[in-house]
């Protein structure tokens, strides 16, 4: 099962490099000049983005080096104990929807001090795998069209981000418990 | 609600670092935190202009709109309001397989251009529309069969079954997914109960190019 989805995914990507030109041109679509005229798009769209990021990424960094981040985290601590939630793993909880870079590298930093095959190990690998970046999601896909007001789907992110996180301690439990 | 965590993030920030007694931390993360935007940003010039041009191709071939009719009974469910054969069901479609495989940074140009395209069909333009929030929340919780990444990480420490993961995973983005969707439509019927999304004019669907 394991060996047949690496393939797949190994093949996904150069199988789709390889066939839509393949098929445009058989399309008689004038392949070279399409790929230039789409992919002008995406430089304006990419520069576009910049302002929103920049404004999240200052807000989420100034939030983590005050030490405000380790407060909250510290502060569940033992609300989790109780609910039999490592207490290391919370501070991915809050940190995996702000940033994916952190997070992972919070992971990373599990995975080296407790072992890759340990409960925490598991469980940090499985909520940085199940979630996204909820907030970079936001700012990149509302901010590449100029959306203002988001709605609701910023609640709706954080939620699931809640739910997923509590789904993976728990099924970790379960599985490897 | 993005307004409050931003200015809460900044205010809670900066408050930790004065009573710390070390405010120089929120020059310093503030100007690292800007260096970290434009970086990301750069870095995803390469990737977006790569895949905005591949898609370009993809749908001057009429490979997208093929796409939407092959798969559409799936996305309809979720995106009622969306035409059947507007091209954003194509990439819609596109964005979710691509999550799905982990392929990462070929899932964000084409949700991107499915955001695109179904602003084409937003009466609001500064408002996210229904199917938009409904695209967020697939995203922001993916199905994921393949964490790459964290298979890669684990063999790096040593790990005796680094694939193991791979189960949870599933099963957890699972959960986080359909929570996701069930949340979505809560929110879609209290926010659209009274006006709900009208069905886009035909002159909408014919593509502008």
């Amino acid at each position: 099962m394991l060996d047949w989805i690496n393939i797949i995914s190994a093949w996904a990507v150069p199988m789709m490099i390889a066939f839509i030109p393949l098929y445009a041109f058989m399309k008689k679509v004038p392949v070279y000049e399409s790929f230039v005229d789409g992919a002008k798009d995406g430089f304006s769209t990419a520069i576009g983005i910049i302002p929103h990021l920049v404004g999240m990424m200052v807000a989420i960094s100034v939030f983590r080096a005050s030490g405000a981040l380790e407060f909250f985290t510290g502060w569940m601590g033992p609300l989790l104990k109780m609910l039999h939630v490592p207490p290391e793993v919370m501070p991915l909880g809050i940190l995996r929807p702000l940033t994916g870079t952190g997070s992972l590298a919070f992971t990373t930093d599990l995975i080296k001090t407790y072992g890759p095959d340990s409960m925490i190990g598991r469980i940090a690998s499985t909520v940085q795998g199940s979630t996204d970046t909820t907030l970079y999601v936001l700012t990149v896909y509302f901010g590449a069209i100029g959306i203002r007001n988001g709605r609701y789907a910023l609640k709706v992110g954080l939620f699931s981000d809640a739910v997923g996180f509590v789904a993976a301690i728990a099924v970790c439990l379960l599985i490897f418990g | 609600m993005v307004n409050k965590i931003w200015l809460g993030l900044i205010i809670i920030g900066f408050a930790f670092a004065a009573v710390k007694g070390d405010i120089n931390l929120v020059t310093q993360a503030a100007f690292e935190g800007a260096a970290t935007g434009v970086t990301v940003c750069f870095g995803l010039i390469s990737v977006l202009v790569f895949w905005m041009g591949m898609m370009r191709m993809a749908e001057d071939a009429g490979l997208v709109k093929a796409i939407s009719k092959l798969l559409g009974p799936v996305v309809t469910y979720l995106f009622p309001d969306v035409p059947k054969n507007h091209p954003a069901m194509g990439y819609i479609l596109s964005n979710m397989s691509a999550n799905l495989l982990g392929l990462g940074n070929a899932a964000t140009p084409m949700g991107i251009k499915a955001m695109q395209e179904l602003q084409e069909l937003n009466p609001d333009k500064e408002t996210a529309s229904a199917a938009m929030c409904t695209l967020l929340a697939l995203n922001t919780a993916s199905i994921t069969l393949i964490p790459t990444t964290l298979i890669a990480i684990r063999l790096n420490f040593g790990s005796a079954n680094a694939a193991d993961i791979v189960g949870s995973t599933l099963l957890a983005t699972a959960i986080a997914t359909a929570a996701a969707i069930a949340a979505d439509r809560w929110y879609r019927h209290r926010t659209f109960r009274r006006t709900p999304n009208p069905p886009a004019p035909a002159s909408a669907i014919t593509m502008k190019r």
